[in-house]
């Protein structure tokens, strides 16, 4: 499992990946954010969760630097206790959400991902 | 091309309904009928504006049952889904039908029926647009308003107070909107220690889950001159959308859509911000009126906040805002909600708001779908 992001001709990063960047170029790379760590740029700690999410579910936008090139990410915390401009690190979760409780078709998507983790 | 003028509105009674979707829209329907004096057979399209009456109740095809229900067969029939935005997506279709020459009768009807299900089913379901990478998280449409509220106050030193002020404005305005969710005052106080939602964000921060349906009947401004003197035009309207991922828009406080939209809207219709007397904005969350505020031009760029802390967009001040009551008193079924918009400023522009009316010749609404994903702006004012 790797936190992937998309590489575009005119250098920009993308997370998740898209078919056509944001130059309007087909990606030529991909990138790891795993192996980064990021940067809190605002988090929220959600009390009124849908069904199969974890209650209360602190989540955060952040922001990897990949030499130079900023990319930005959301995804749940593993602590509420998290500050804007903490440094946090991903850490992989096989489930982060119950597939099957939600309105989403299970087989549509995956459910593991990664977790933002105060550094 | 000729003018597109809106001659007659109706609005059910928002709130906790026993009513389903195919009779709010059937009320709401003939309503409008009634108020526009309009026969159902002279109705050349019919569009109805709803996100998910399948998800939420199971019933599909509810715009070919409204044309049953109501008497307008053999009308051409179509279902408007933008999210938050259906309602104003609706009257971007209906203007485009008029405006085309393809009807020269067209109505709209927005409605949803939300509150059979569960707050967390509701949530589930609005979240549902999400993208995978968000809805794996357990990301909901108030967890957006949570974190951006956060980075708002953050970077621009806003006080928290000034967000439950829109709260507390909005709900006053509703104490006289008959058909108002809610139809009382909340103090500052209450709204601030209300259990947290989505932090900093509390629960008076946020709208209510709203059965409703409103509707609009436009037709080409020399036809409206056969039913009534009293009409509205649509001076100016636009749609654009947003990234479908939140996170990847370069400032989380510039919502693009409501940006495009809105100079889309303006440009069409002559007019600039300070020529607007009065609007309805997407207010779901508190902090998107400022964001709203800031990208239409009525305010700069984290300054909105001192303009509600002035009462500038109190119902007597220079820039009314939310004179219904907004989504946060009057209620959000989601598809309603862009058409009920637009009633308030049609009522406001034909000086038929009672208690609720301010001085206007000149309205706008901004209804909001997803977290500014899809945006429509529009521009209208009183007619001959």
């Amino acid at each position: 499992m790797t936190m992937e992001a998309y590489r575009y001709e005119d250098g920009s990063i993308s997370y998740p990946g898209h078919p056509i960047g944001p130059d309007g170029s087909e990606p030529v790379d991909t990138v790891d954010l795993s192996e980064y760590t990021a940067e809190v740029i605002t988090w929220t700690t959600s009390t009124a969760t849908p069904p199969g999410v974890r209650e209360p579910n602190t989540l955060a936008i952040v922001e990897f630097d990949v030499d130079g090139e900023p990319v930005r990410a959301i995804g749940q915390a593993t602590s509420d206790d998290i500050e804007t401009g903490d440094e946090v690190e991903p850490v992989y979760v096989d489930e982060l959400r119950t597939p099957g409780k939600g309105i989403r078709e299970p087989d549509s998507q995956e459910w593991d991902g990664y977790r933002f983790e105060p550094v | 091309m000729e003018r597109v003028a809106i001659i007659g509105s109706s609005m059910t009674q928002f709130g906790q309904r026993d009513a389903w979707i195919r009779e709010l829209l059937a009320e709401a329907g003939g309503e409008c009928l009634e108020d526009a004096a309009v026969d159902p057979t002279d109705v050349d399209h019919l569009y109805v504006s709803n996100m998910a009456s399948g998800e939420f109740e199971g019933q599909t095809g509810v715009v070919n049952a409204l044309a049953h229900d109501l008497g307008a067969i053999p009308a051409y029939t179509e279902r408007v889904d933008q999210t938050s935005s259906s309602g104003g997506a609706g009257m971007y279709a209906a203007w485009r039908s008029v405006a085309s020459g393809a009807s020269d009768m067209t109505l709209l009807v927005g409605g949803e029926k939300m509150t059979h299900r569960t707050t967390a089913e509701a949530t589930d379901v609005i979240a549902s647009l999400t993208h995978p990478c968000e809805y794996k998280h357990g990301i909901t449409l108030p967890s957006f308003a949570g974190l951006t509220a956060r980075h708002y106050l953050e970077r621009f030193d806003a006080p928290r107070e000034s967000l439950g002020k829109v709260a507390a404005k909005n709900h006053k305005n509703g104490v006289d909107n008959p058909h108002a969710q809610f139809q009382k005052e909340v103090d500052l106080e209450t709204i601030l220690e209300s259990p947290v939602v989505a932090d900093p964000l509390r629960l008076y921060d946020f709208c209510p889950i709203t059965d409703g349906s409103a509707a609009l009947m436009f037709c080409p401004e020399s036809v409206a001159a056969e039913y009534t003197d009293d009409y509205v035009v649509v001076s100016g309207i636009d749609g654009a959308t947003d990234t479908h991922v939140v996170h990847e828009r370069p400032d989380p406080t510039i919502m693009g859509g409501v940006v495009e939209s809105g100079e889309g809207a303006f440009d069409m219709a002559g007019y600039e911000p300070e020529d607007i007397d009065v609007a309805e904005l997407h207010d779901m969350f508190t902090i998107l009126e400022f964001l709203q505020m800031e990208g239409l031009g009525f305010a700069e760029q984290g300054e909105a906040w001192k303009l509600v802390e002035e009462g500038y967009t109190d119902r007597d001040g220079e820039l009314p805002i939310n004179t219904s009551g907004g989504l946060k008193s009057k209620g959000h079924p989601l598809g309603a909600s862009g058409v009920a918009q637009g009633v308030e400023i049609y009522e406001q522009l034909l000086g038929e708001a009672g208690p609720r009316q301010v001085e206007a010749d000149v309205g706008l609404c901004c209804n909001v779908g997803g977290f500014g994903n899809c945006v429509i702006t529009t521009i209208m004012e009183a007619g001959a």
